[in-house]
């Protein structure tokens, strides 16, 4: 009788974790799906979301509306992706290099001009109580749902469909797939890769904004905890499908709420290793979506990720 | 009607196929003069082909003609109107379409669309019902079919470059430039292709501008010719009137000193009858290997290869023959089945190579055979640069002697004639045909027991394929066993003692060369075995 009820209520935790931890995730993986599937991998999206972060949490104090924060989010996020796209399209110059110089850089430059942030406390975004029919505290925090979170699912949704139903998207994808096809149909390749990158840039600022003003809220330099990079691993996990992208991410969500929900249970030890899990899971994962000699089913044939060349 | 601006010139034109009429056009890279005042005259609904040798500027024009460069002089008429095309656009605008020697399809998209994307007026947004059924009713006019919801990758060689000028009809083309489109195909995929192309054009749907290297194609399909020499017009003439030996001195200028291979004509060394004696070098038994997919690419192999003897691996490409190859060589590993050489376990180890004097020569050389960013003298000692001669130094050599590194390859270089003779150079500064003398060198540079080649003269002129073919015969004659692995059936009916071809994984046929009959094989390549 005792099992079932931890059963239950830990199973609520990791609903309630899905609800909170995995909305980042789903952003950073959805833009990262974006860049990638033109071609062009950034690795600088770690330092995207924390970017995105501090502005969205510096625009929520200064005006006060954390919608303009989300925004203000999203634009810088744009911004760093534009720098990327354009160091990119140089000759010779390494995305994936370039990836993990501008994740310093971003980190970096947030906490450089986010200094005067950690003390002020900024309007947060709302949430709606899906939950408050219940009297079970644990049942109406699993509930709290951001806006967020279903405005991300509908866009994986609203993406797959791009990606085979719009001039735009198969144009990316033919991009990403062979250039030299899309430079003799007469597309711009640069311009549209260094486009997915800032459309990629917008929507990991997007998803530093719900860190800052949502979960775990407020602006310090410990915010985000590599979902950055985690991101670019799931992506690959789900073969560059927005919808797979998605069910990742939720499951990624779960398995970073393991940690604290078996704490709440009492479990004190090995705690560290389970707050591991989101970790663990990225590399198990990818150790089983790759074979020796086998390219990813699915891959973007420009990736130089999983460039065979 | 009488405003219209000179943009709008395109829609003036009238329908149908165009001609064109290239005036005096000139081309530098640098020093370097592509293409020195050459003119061309295409006929509407003709079959026209452009011959040369590599380098002679035939990629040059028509890339002028089909925008991607510009020329430094001369114009270009269609339809009897002077236009200036200043890039691809402009070029599909007046209804000029190009098709690759390399395909230009998206490999991880599907057939449907492939030609989607071809469209120049595609939608925002797509109505996918609708677009399929517009593809489906434009397959049904067409004489060969693909399965539109396909993925690319799934496709034979055949079946891509299909798609490539399907793309280009879908788009209502009216001019199609075609560089080298048959080098990938076998020989009964390009009749099909090249007699589809040659159809519309006597149907005056189209007008046919093709780069080539095969006489064979000239004189099966062609209606003029014009061949171009070192960025110079070499002559032009119609056919049948013009004949191979003539088209062959216009393309080398002095044809006495360069034999020139027109059609299966073919060598039998005199030795064939003896072969059976000779000792079994290779022994390949139910090999199995999966490709990049994972997919089974080579399905229960077996394959002997005596010394003495040259044994032709035919096939479309995409049937295995790329792993054999790759798992001969290490590249890859067999999932079953045994390969012996010289009686002993082969697992093709560096060790076990230079045991047993293993040489190879795979495709695309500078990517499967060379460091392309190191010197010509350290790709030729690739293969004993930690061995004595090379290596100096107290007892074992610890050191590498770059001296004596450079010595062998200066050599090498003047034996086998690599241009420019400069050990020093950068082995991806170097011609094609130069890069793979290099590698030949340096794999043909001792004595050798067994040789692994394939498509040794993919992409090369007349000149340095018959250079390699000769060293091919030369080390058979010194008692190689070689595996020779190629796309070109004529090349393997000149060289080799014995057939064999290669089907989704299997050997389909197997046949001394002396009695192939070239009919019979291009239905076992095609999949057509009992």
């Amino acid at each position: 009788m005792h099992d079932g009820v931890a059963l239950g209520s830990l199973l609520l935790a990791l609903l309630g974790g899905i609800m909170r931890v995995s909305t980042p995730f789903l952003f950073v993986s959805l833009g990262e799906c974006i860049t990638e599937i033109s071609g062009r991998i950034n690795l600088g999206l770690e330092g995207t979301l924390v970017f995105g972060a501090m502005s969205g949490y510096g625009v929520s104090w200064l005006t006060g509306s954390p919608w303009l924060g989300v925004l203000a989010a999203g634009v810088s996020g744009m911004l760093l992706g534009l720098i990327h796209g354009l160091l990119c399209s140089l000759p010779k110059v390494n995305d994936i290099a370039v990836g993990i110089a501008m994740m310093l850089f971003g980190t970096g430059i947030s906490f450089f001009i986010g200094k005067p942030l950690i003390q002020p406390e900024a309007a947060m975004l709302p949430s709606w109580h899906l939950g408050s029919w219940s009297h079970d505290p644990q049942v109406r925090d699993a509930l709290r749902v951001n806006a967020l979170l279903p405005l991300g699912l509908g866009l994986a949704a609203l993406l797959r469909l791009a990606f085979k139903r719009t001039r735009l998207g198969l144009v990316l994808r033919l991009v990403g797939d062979n250039a030299a096809a899309a430079r003799a149909l007469g597309y711009h390749v640069v311009r549209l890769r260094i486009l997915a990158t800032v459309a990629g840039g917008f929507l990991a600022g997007i998803g530093g904004a719900f860190l800052s003003l949502y979960y775990p809220g407020g602006w310090n330099e410990g915010l985000s905890s590599g979902q950055g990079l985690m991101a670019v691993a799931l992506v690959i996990f789900a073969r560059w499908d927005p919808v797979r992208c998605a069910l990742a991410a939720l499951l990624f969500g779960a398995a970073g709420a393991l940690g604290p929900a078996l704490q709440s249970q009492g479990l004190t030890q090995g705690y560290y290793l389970f707050n591991a899990a989101p970790y663990v899971l990225t590399l198990i994962l990818m150790t089983l979506s790759w074979r020796p000699g086998q390219t990813l089913a699915g891959s973007p044939g420009e990736l130089s990720l999983t460039n065979r060349s | 009607m009488d405003g219209r601006l000179p943009d709008h010139a395109a829609s003036l034109m009238p329908d149908g196929p165009l001609s064109i009429q290239a005036i005096e056009i000139s081309k530098r890279f640098g020093d370097i003069h592509a293409l020195d005042q050459v003119s061309l005259q295409v006929d509407a609904a003709s079959f026209h082909c452009l011959l040369g040798e590599n380098g002679a500027g035939k990629s040059t024009l028509v890339k002028c003609l089909a925008g991607f460069y510009r020329q430094d002089g001369g114009s270009f008429l269609l339809a009897g109107r002077e236009q200036d095309i200043r890039s691809p656009r402009d070029a599909h605008k007046l209804g000029i379409g190009m098709v690759y020697q390399h395909f230009t399809v998206a490999s991880g998209m599907t057939v449907a669309e492939n030609l989607m994307l071809a469209r120049d007026d595609l939608p925002w947004l797509l109505n996918l019902a609708r677009e399929h059924q517009a593809l489906q009713s434009f397959m049904a006019d067409m004489s060969f079919r693909l399965d539109l919801s396909a993925r690319v990758a799934d496709l034979s060689a055949g079946e891509k470059q299909k798609l490539e000028i399907l793309k280009q009809l879908y788009q209502k083309r009216r001019l199609l430039i075609l560089d080298e489109p048959t080098s990938v195909l076998t020989p009964a995929e390009a009749d099909e292709v090249l007699g589809m192309l040659h159809q519309l054009t006597r149907q005056r749907k189209l007008t046919v501008l093709m780069i080539t290297h095969k006489f064979r194609e000239v004189t099966a399909y062609a209606d003029a010719v014009t061949v171009l020499r070192r960025g110079r017009l070499a002559g032009t003439g119609r056919l049948p009137e013009t004949g191979t030996d003539e088209m062959a001195s216009m393309m080398m200028g002095n044809p006495e000193n360069r034999p020139v291979q027109t059609g299966p004509e073919r060598t039998i060394p005199a030795k064939a009858q003896s072969m059976n004696l000779a000792a079994e070098r290779l022994i390949i038994r139910g090999l199995h290997g999966s490709n990049d997919r994972g997919v089974p690419a080579v399905t229960d192999l077996d394959l002997v290869v005596r010394s003495g003897e040259m044994i032709g691996v035919a096939g479309v490409s995409g049937n295995g023959q790329k792993e054999l190859v790759e798992i001969l060589l290490g590249q890859r590993d067999a999932s079953a089945g045994e390969i012996l050489v010289d009686g002993l376990p082969y697992r093709a180890t560096r060790h076990e190579m230079r045991l047993h004097g293993v040489y190879s020569l795979p495709e695309e050389p500078l990517r499967n055979a060379c460091v392309s960013s190191m010197t010509v003298a350290e790709n030729m000692a690739l293969r004993n640069f930690d061995q004595v001669p090379v290596t100096a130094g107290w007892k074992t050599g610890w050191f590498l002697s770059r001296r004596r590194m450079v010595a062998r390859s200066r050599s090498l270089i003047a034996e086998f004639g690599v241009r420019p003779p400069d050990p020093m150079l950068p082995i991806d500064g170097l011609s094609g045909g130069n890069v793979q003398r290099a590698v030949l060198a340096r794999e043909l540079g001792q004595p050798v027991n067994l040789l692994i080649v394939a498509n040794p003269v993919f992409g090369l002129d007349f000149a340095a394929a018959a250079a390699i073919h000769q060293r091919l015969q030369m080390a058979r004659e010194a008692g190689a066993a070689i595996l020779l692995v190629s796309e070109d059936l004529d090349e393997l009916l000149a060289l080799t003692d014995r057939l064999v071809v290669m089907s989704a994984g299997r050997i389909v046929h197997a046949v001394a060369t002396a009695d192939a009959d070239p009919v019979a094989i291009g239905h076992h390549m095609a999949g057509g075995h009992a």
